[in-house]
């Protein structure tokens, strides 16, 4: 059996341009039917996970975080299918074999899973951080497999036992290869350093600043990953001759800025890697840079596919089709597709939240304030209701309409990171009828 | 063990495996049974891309090279003698969503033309006007064949062209049924009866020789039309202003009760016929005006005065779909026939 997954592209956009006119924006929805995922993963070799638990000795400090990592760890274990390729990996100053002890994966089964739930229950913390020798350590454990490749990443703190040029090099090493979901656990390490990670390895990034909600989050987590049933799926985007790629975004269910991940595939194609896909849906915002036509000409300005490549075959899973059409009719050409304005402004939505944190941080309290206000304009009007409430954590509303706002003398470390972490995240395009 | 697919289509290049129809890989290999090449399945053959040069094309029509899309020819032209039309893209617009049917029946009968233009705020607005042409033409040329007068066979004809418009417009949104306006022409030896819906015209225009001085023979189905009829604005007031061209009557599924406007004219010629759309008469609409570009020499090339009218159309901004039919007047049918067959 081949892959019985479907991709539907569905492509938004206000194709008119007028005389002259250079730049085609468009949303694609890609939704995957992710039919019945197999133990077999999608044929191209069984699933593969690896679990890496930050051992580090601040992890002893509280007590409850090594516990609730072993818990969280044990929890994971216990949702992996059997069949399933697993490792454990103890992450300090250097990356350690938990289980099983000599560098390689073991099929998950009663026994496997019960033995290595055992030896997780008896790590001990010591030691430093240094996350890019344990990525490193799991690129090694998936050696040349193909499928499915999926890795939790869990730490307390920064990345400080290596340079950050090892980190660099260890990502570079490790793109494509794997998927790679990290969490930070309390509140000592960095958003901007798990956000490379997850940007890097294509998966996700968020905040347990409660122990006690860790095994929740592993579980789901592992759910997740098991529920992928394609995997090394990639947007590929013709475009014609003469024309440029300005960016490529994924904007749903958050930002991930794919354009510096091309791989050129052809003359006139491009992929950008989107990871593993289950049932599932996600929107990507493509901006294309063409030659003007003449008015009334009518350009396809790039053919978004989903593809996957094993070996030397691409099979191609759905495609959509984003067109130019050049017009003098200015309210054609002028008309903004509310697609594309909505995840216009859920970008900006992200880099409001982002700077203005980061003025907060340095004391740049005007900055802030108004960054600040701004991200709660947007969320207010894109109806982004998650963002809203974290942004509430963080300054006082005094009229969210307008964007006035007051920054809080007092924020929890917690609420400022977890606003910063998920400030990615993106509220769904209110679709038109 | 394998099953049979019940439906058998494809067979796999790969392996000889026979698959079932709308299979994407081969159940045994896991080939791909597309075909890899859309551009050899494109149907676009001896066709060079008009902006780069390039001689493939994908199976949506958009060349592989720069992604200009082969578009339909921008200029369709029918002659039959005495009669002849042609239809423009105009251009600005990436179709034309005007449509024409001619036709030349026995002497007796006369000559039928029948123009629709598709209303562009309407969704398929170019099918709702290759329909109501084909229709209304059909209906016409079987009433009048069947010895019908020509009002009579002129309302039949709008309200086939009505109800056949109607039927493709099911199941779209609100406001978005495909719609056209309608116009037709019956040109006999000893009148021009005429039917409208909407605002394409029918003009007469008068030689040099006519008693009959150039008119226009139809009454708009327009905001501006209304305004002026009410006395409410005159004309230059109206034809200035944004709604002028919003059309009040149209055929569509939206359409409700038509009321097209029949009436015969019995004109002392010698002269021709001008049916057209708006895509014209937006650029010149003084029938005098209208003659003096294309009289006396249309009286015997109706084609090269059609395509003289499209063309000045065009130089003039050429802003919206152009269609120009023609009828010499009388109509002189047999000496028409008699040299078709030489």
């Amino acid at each position: 059996m081949t892959a019985a997954t479907d991709f539907q592209v569905e492509i938004y956009q206000n194709e008119y341009l007028p005389a002259g006119g250079r730049e085609v924006n468009a949303i694609a929805t890609v939704t995957s039917s992710g039919t019945a995922p197999a133990v077999a993963g999608d044929g191209a070799g069984p699933a593969a996970e690896v679990i890496i638990v930050d051992c580090s000795g601040s992890m002893d400090y509280p007590r409850a975080k090594m516990d609730a990592a072993k818990q969280a760890t044990a929890a994971a274990i216990g949702t992996l299918r059997d069949g399933v390729a697993f490792a454990v990996v103890a992450g300090t100053d250097r990356a350690t074999m938990v289980y099983p002890p000599t560098p390689q994966l073991v099929p998950a089964g009663p026994v496997t899973k019960a033995e290595a739930t055992a030896v997780v229950e008896r790590l001990a913390p010591r030691g430093g951080t240094a996350i890019g020798r344990w990525l490193t350590l799991a690129h090694q454990l998936f050696g040349g497999r193909t499928g499915l490749k999926h890795t939790i990443l869990l730490t307390d703190g920064r990345d400080e036992s290596e340079a950050p040029a090892e980190l660099d090099w260890a990502l570079q090493q490790c793109e494509g290869a794997f998927v790679c979901d990290c969490r930070g656990v309390g509140t000592d390490w960095v958003v901007a350093e798990l956000r490379k990670i997850a940007e890097a390895l294509l998966g996700t990034v968020d905040i347990v600043a409660n122990p006690a909600d860790l095994a929740a989050d592993f579980r789901a987590m592992a759910t997740a990953a098991m529920g992928k049933s394609v995997a090394d799926v990639a947007l590929r985007l013709w475009t014609p001759r003469g024309a440029t790629i300005k960016f490529v975004k994924q904007v749903a269910p958050d930002m991930l800025d794919l354009t510096g991940k091309r791989v050129d595939t052809g003359p006139q194609t491009g992929d950008y890697p989107t990871g593993a896909w289950g049932s599932e849906s996600r929107d990507y915002h493509v901006c294309v840079v063409v030659e003007p036509g003449n008015l009334g000409d009518v350009m396809l300005a790039s053919r978004a596919s989903l593809v996957r490549t094993t070996g030397d075959t691409t099979e191609v899973l759905g495609q959509g089709l984003i067109r130019a059409i050049w017009t003098d009719d200015v309210a054609r050409s002028t008309r903004i597709s509310p697609e594309v304005a909505h995840y216009t402004g859920q970008a900006e939505l992200a880099t409001a939240i982002q700077e203005g944190l980061a003025a907060r941080r340095d004391g740049d309290l005007e900055t802030a304030t108004a960054r600040l206000g701004r991200a709660v304009k947007l969320a207010n009007e894109s109806g982004n209701t998650e963002t809203a409430a974290l942004l509430a954590g963080v300054v006082d509303v005094v009229d969210a309409r307008t964007g006035t706002v007051r920054l809080k003398s007092k924020v929890s470390a917690e609420d400022a990171m977890t606003l910063d972490t998920r400030s990615t995240k993106t509220s769904r395009v209110r679709k038109q009828e | 063990m394998t099953t049979v697919p019940e439906d058998i289509r494809a067979v796999c290049q790969a392996c000889g495996t026979g698959c079932a129809d709308g299979d994407r890989f081969c159940e045994n290999c896991g080939a791909s049974l597309q075909d890899e090449t859309p551009a050899a399945a494109s149907g676009f053959t001896d066709i060079r891309c008009a902006a780069c040069g390039g001689d493939e094309f994908d199976g949506d029509g958009f060349c592989t090279t720069c992604g200009l899309h082969v578009v339909e020819k921008a200029r369709a032209t029918v002659d039959l003698g005495v009669l002849a039309g042609v239809t423009d893209r105009g251009s600005q617009h990436q179709r034309n969503e005007d449509a024409m049917a001619l036709q030349l029946l026995a002497a007796t009968e006369g000559a039928i033309v029948v123009v629709c233009d598709g209303v562009s705020t309407s969704d398929d607005a170019d099918a709702a006007a290759r329909v109501a042409a084909d229709q209304g033409a059909a209906t016409l040329s079987n009433g009048l064949r069947g010895g019908a007068d020509a009002g009579a066979a002129t309302h039949d004809a709008v309200a086939a062209a009505a109800a056949a418009v109607a039927k493709i417009g099911v199941g779209y949104r609100e406001d978005h049924s495909p719609a056209c306006t309608f116009v037709s022409a019956v040109v006999r030896a000893d009148a021009i009866t005429v039917g409208s819906v909407g605002d394409s015209r029918v003009y007469w225009l008068a030689a040099a020789s006519a008693p009959t001085p150039s008119q226009c023979l139809t009454v708009d189905d327009s905001w501006a039309a209304q305004m002026i009829g009410a006395g409410v604005l005159d004309r230059a007031a109206a034809m200035a202003d944004p709604q002028a061209h919003a059309i009040t009557a149209w055929l569509g599924a939206d359409a409700g009760d038509i009321e097209p406007h029949v009436s015969t004219f019995v004109p002392e010629g010698p002269g021709v016929v001008l049916v057209c759309t708006d895509g014209l008469w937006n650029y010149l609409d003084e029938a005098d005006a209208l003659a003096a570009r294309i009289l006396p020499a249309a009286l015997q090339d109706p084609a090269g005065a059609a395509a003289e009218l499209a063309d000045f159309a065009l130089a003039a901004g050429g802003g919206d779909n152009i269609t120009v039919a023609l009828v010499a007047f009388p109509p002189n049918i047999a000496r028409n026939q008699r040299s078709n067959e030489t």
